[in-house]
């Protein structure tokens, strides 16, 4: 979908028309508002940011002020055709627990999120010994809300080891989504489509 | 449950068309008496209104205004009263949030009040004041004579509800009672049943009131006395809850009140007490104590659930919208720690759980529970916002 950042445009083109969506971590509603005026779906929002939830309510959106971490607890169970978590999952404290989460109120879940073992985190990290600053990860240490950093391996291996089902799998280098050969190498970004 | 009193002029209107904003104020008078909760109808039910802009052709740019505790009819417009502007000038008017150039806005004095609606100091059927034959009302009662009014004014279905405080607690039973009679509920800084904190600050004022000698078991009218001290006292204990430790502290501190030393006696000698008492004191000018007994105990008694389904554990507070086809929105303060954000929160997990479109946000501003009134631009912004 055009006009949309990478990854969530890689979401929006494969969330079914008419469907039922939840944004946690939805910013200023940028994915919601083309989700509903794209591709007429019933969507809603979670934030933790005020000023970005009244963003939201500014252009008609229904958005939640609430943590991912505590706050998914007061959806029905299966109420959902899809939760979407883009950008968001490494910011919790129990990313774990939100996983569950999300497939307990989403029938599908889409997780997207940067990848740490990217080769240019590996090359910064090895030349400079340093915790690296990227273009996708552009803050430093001690005031990045990425608390959880994680790569395509360990969300591939955390995934399996819980019997989720990947659905299917989309990589990012360079705002372009590729073949996915080496991914863990190449890709900056990833985007999961779960389900149990 | 709605009452009809069919749409025809209002018994009394008072048009002051300026160049900026349409205002009309009207009391109707309803033909019928007016079903309660407590099993008791009302006779002769007098509802004293403004409006404020135009209603349109298709009778659908109506925004109903519901007041607080003390608030009355006169949202944007000064109350003949005080001499005071409207308690909500800041957000209704041309190009305000709530914007009367493409809406027309209703605001009722509640029943049960002292600015013009039927209330305790209103004469009963035998020509004397109700005083304490007034019978207990709630905050469902209330809204049954706002319904009343727009079946009066023909309009079936509201834009909007908007409140705060006791009257987010009217939008929402407006909601839950009269579902598809409005578009957009907005609900700031209230909650779905009173805790007990604010039942036992309720009861503090009251007692006050009725600890008055002057009270005289509430008929005081025409006696030349009324329990001025006791609804100052109820008032000053009033004022405290809706304020926040920090806005006192900046607003007054320990500073004394026109002295430079503590006078070693019982006068107010800090700001603070000076303040209070004031407070206190011109309330009394504006207020009836019997009305203060009635709207705070209709507030004590609301509890969505119960209102819905007879009993307070009969379901779910999500039960109370099911099926709802109205968007709300509910927004608290950070700073107002007598209905704090887990009271809105509350409410907005139940509309999300039924299914109901809701957006919820806790906004940061100083000024206590109070911080509805006052200068919030971020309030401006999500009102104005969410009624587009």
């Amino acid at each position: 979908m055009p006009g949309l950042r990478p990854d969530l445009a890689v979401i929006a083109d494969h969330v079914a028309p008419g469907s039922r969506v939840l944004d946690i971590g939805c910013g200023d509603g940028t994915l919601m508002a083309a989700l509903r005026d794209r591709r007429g779906c019933d969507a809603r929002g979670m934030e933790i940011d005020p000023a970005n939830v009244a963003e939201c309510v500014a252009r008609g959106l229904s958005v939640i002020q609430g943590d991912a971490d505590s706050d998914l607890a007061f959806y029905p169970p299966q109420s959902l055709d899809y939760a979407i978590l883009s950008q968001t999952l490494q910011t919790t404290m129990r990313p774990d627990k939100v996983l569950e989460e999300l497939l307990r109120i989403g029938r599908r879940a889409f997780v997207s999120f940067p990848n740490f073992a990217h080769w240019r985190v590996r090359a910064s990290l090895l030349w400079t010994g340093q915790m690296p600053v990227t273009r996708l990860l552009p803050v430093a240490w001690y005031e990045t809300p990425n608390i959880h950093h994680l790569t395509i391996r360990d969300f591939r291996e955390f995934v399996a080891a819980r019997g989720i089902i990947v659905e299917q799998a989309w990589y990012l280098a360079g705002d372009r989504v590729f073949s996915g050969t080496l991914a863990n190498w190449r890709a900056e970004h990833a985007v999961f489509l779960l389900r149990r | 449950m709605a009452l009809t009193a069919g749409p025809r002029p209002p018994n009394s209107v008072a048009a002051m068309a300026t160049a900026e904003i349409l205002t009309q104020s009207g009391t109707l008078e309803l033909p019928e008496a007016l079903p309660l909760d407590c099993g008791q109808s009302l006779p002769g039910t007098q509802i004293a209104y403004e409006t404020y802009g135009t209603l349109d052709a298709a009778r659908g740019n109506a925004v109903m205004i519901c007041h607080a505790t003390t608030g009355d009819q006169h949202v944007a417009s000064t109350n003949p009263r005080t001499g005071k502007a409207g308690w909500w000038q800041r957000m209704v008017g041309p190009g305000l949030p709530i914007d009367t150039n493409r809406m027309f806005v209703i605001c009722a004095n509640v029943l049960g009040g002292c600015l013009g609606s039927t209330g305790p100091a209103s004469p009963g059927p035998d020509g004397a004041p109700w005083a304490m034959r007034f019978p207990v009302i709630t905050i469902r009662d209330m809204v049954r004579a706002h319904v009343a009014l727009l079946d009066h004014l023909g309009i079936d279905r509201l834009a909007a509800v908007v409140g705060g405080s006791m009257g987010g607690m009217q939008a929402l039973s407006l909601a839950a009672n009269w579902p598809g009679r409005v578009d957009k509920v907005l609900a700031i800084a209230c909650t779905a049943a009173m805790p007990a904190q604010n039942i036992a600050f309720q009861e503090v004022g009251r007692q006050a009131i009725m600890a008055d000698p002057d009270w005289q078991q509430g008929a005081y009218y025409g006696t030349g006395k009324a329990p001025d001290a006791g609804l100052s006292v109820a008032r000053m204990a009033a004022h405290i809850t809706y304020l926040s430790e920090a806005s006192m502290h900046e607003k007054f501190g320990r500073r004394l009140q026109n002295r430079d030393a503590k006078a070693f006696g019982f006068d107010a000698d800090f700001q603070v007490e000076s303040y209070l008492r004031h407070q206190g004191v011109t309330f009394t000018t504006r207020f009836d104590a019997n009305s203060y007994l009635y709207i705070t105990r209709a507030m004590s008694y609301f509890d969505l659930v119960e209102e819905k389904f007879g009993d307070p554990g009969a379901g779910l507070l999500a039960d109370v919208f099911t099926g709802t086809q109205s968007r709300f929105c509910v927004v608290s303060f950070d700073s107002d720690w007598l209905y704090p954000t887990p009271e809105s929160r509350k409410i907005a997990h139940a509309l999300n759980a039924a299914g109901a479109p809701v957006s919820f946000m806790e906004l940061s501003a100083p000024f206590g529970h109070d911080s509805f009134l006052l200068d919030v631009p971020a309030l401006d912004r999500v009102i104005a916002g969410f009624l587009g």
